[in-house]
């Protein structure tokens, strides 16, 4: 993956380009041995006026065959992985380049925000004024009134996800904060201040995945492998959902991710989880099995996702702070856990035992989930 | 979007301000809003047109400050949903300061222009 933050003349296309780069040296590949592009984007047409991206990156990372651009809004790459590994797996192609990119910061705040809206309902909610804050703080307020919880509660989330970014040179914000630069930032939509979301940011990421033919054949250091994927969907707009704190599609996703690695929440140690607003990481928690719903709002304040806690979550700085290029994230999340595990992410001494990790990645309001089980394989 | 029309959609802003708000009504009892012709619970095309309750209650809800350039003007305002019956309803607040909204408040529905774009979007007003 690129660095993430803030870049605003560089073009999606050199972005994904760079992030490809990387990917075929990390690999050691070159581009031909690629035989299929799946890759996310969001917003290019709001931003770049660019759609049909499909092909325009491919030939930007000096591929050529099927290139596909896919749109889950912030579940864009997670799901191009998706379809990267199902691809591999039903013998389709050996090699697979995925990934995605979000050019974002060449537009203003406004003009992102309106953006970013798009992935809600244009008609029950953009049109009543929904923000994609002011969505996660409906499902925030929500939580609270059904389960408990308080503000200061989800600033722990903030502050966690800050810590673990400083090291993290691809992070946007290398910046530690404390609880009252949370509490006390100004409110963007209730309960949500400025600190309890991600950010606008510019940033790429790619993955070259092989079958275990090709890396036997061809010697490839392949010492961690996706060995479960899972998608579930819901309704797209809240209000059409049985119940507003909870997201079963990523339930859905993550039970299926579960069996098809064959493993069970309790085996997973080490979680990249879209925490886009800090009530996000919450919900992702609670639906991915490793707490029952209304436990996991004191999981940071407890100290039991931090860093060293037993289940860390979000190593990298999560969406919080290490950014949110929307396209790019779900790409980003395999890139960052895949490092983590190992051994080269700035953050892998604190998980140096383990051996099985697990990425979540949301688009929307959860309408889209996508989850992968990556586990150490040599 | 255009000022093309969204059938089904403005239809029932029509009919709220009306005074005749309805939903569509699944074969097993389900509720949804237009545009629909299948219904999202039981897969079925039979969709019938019930009266929506008179009355709804608030389910959550959000002040929002950082807005769309579409409610630039309008902020902040405070965005709701709202359960009538089998359908909960996404719209914004009148008549009442934000700090007084809570959940499960009783509200009605209505029809309002919002002051950016003066387009017309769902409202809810705390019942008499």
């Amino acid at each position: 993956m690129t660095a993430f933050g803030a870049s605003p003349e560089r073009t999606a296309r050199d972005l994904f380009a760079q992030a490809a780069g990387e990917a075929f040296d990390d690999a050691a590949l070159e581009p031909d041995a690629v035989e299929e592009l799946f890759y996310g984007n969001f917003m290019g047409e709001f931003a770049e006026v660019q759609g049909h991206q499909g092909p325009l990156m491919a030939e930007a990372a000096g591929v050529s065959g099927p290139s596909t651009r896919i749109e889950s809004a912030c579940a864009s790459s997670g799901v191009a992985v998706r379809h990267g590994v199902n691809q591999v797996r039903s013998g389709q192609a050996d090699v697979v380049l995925v990934g995605g990119a979000e050019r974002m910061k060449n537009i203003s705040t406004a003009e992102g925000t309106k953006a970013l809206s798009a992935a809600a309902d244009a008609l029950w909610e953009i049109k009543a004024g929904v923000t994609f804050p002011g969505a996660y703080s409906l499902m925030a307020n929500s939580y609270f009134d059904e389960f408990g919880g308080t503000r200061e509660d989800l600033a722990h989330i903030a502050v966690k996800n800050h810590s673990n970014a400083v090291e993290n040179d691809l992070a946007q914000f290398q910046m530690a904060i404390d609880i009252d630069d949370v509490l006390e930032a100004p409110t963007v939509s209730s309960p949500f201040g400025l600190y309890d979301c991600s950010p606008m940011s510019d940033g790429a990421s790619a993955a070259v995945l092989v079958s275990e033919e090709f890396a036997e054949a061809n010697g490839l250091d392949t010492s961690v492998a996706i060995t479960g994927v899972g998608q579930g969907s819901d309704s797209l707009a809240l209000q059409d959902r049985v119940s507003i704190p909870e997201t079963p599609a990523a339930v859905e996703a993550g039970e299926t991710a579960y069996e098809d690695a064959g493993i069970t929440p309790e085996d997973v140690d080490v979680a990249e989880v879209h925490d886009c607003f800090t009530i996000a990481e919450v919900l992702a928690l609670e639906s991915l099995g490793f707490y029952e719903p209304g436990e996991a709002i004191t999981a940071a304040r407890e100290g039991e996702t931090t860093i060293d806690g037993e289940l860390p979550v979000n190593l990298s700085g999560g969406l919080k702070a290490k950014g949110h290029p929307v396209g790019a994230t779900g790409g980003a999340q395999i890139s960052e856990m895949t490092k983590l595990l190992r051994g080269d992410h700035v953050n892998s001494d604190a998980v140096s035992d383990a051996t099985v990790g697990l990425t979540h990645n949301a688009g929307g309001t959860v309408a889209s989930c996508v989850v992968h089980v990556l586990e150490v394989v040599e | 979007m255009s000022d093309t029309r969204n059938e089904g959609f403005d239809d029932f802003l029509d009919a709220v301000e009306d005074g005749d708000p309805y939903y569509l009504e699944g074969p097993a009892g389900d509720g949804s809003l237009p545009p629909r012709r299948i219904d999202p619970a039981t897969g079925s095309r039979e969709l019938t047109e019930k009266p929506l309750p008179e009355t709804g209650e608030i389910v959550t809800h959000t002040q929002t400050h950082v807005a769309s350039p579409g409610f630039a003007d309008d902020a902040p305002f405070v965005v709701a949903v709202a359960e009538f019956g089998p359908v909960k309803i996404t719209g914004q607040m009148r008549e009442i300061d934000a700090e007084d909204v809570e959940i499960g408040q009783t509200v009605d529905i209505g029809i309002d222009r919002s002051e950016t774009m003066e387009e017309r979007l769902v409202v809810f007003r705390p019942s008499e």
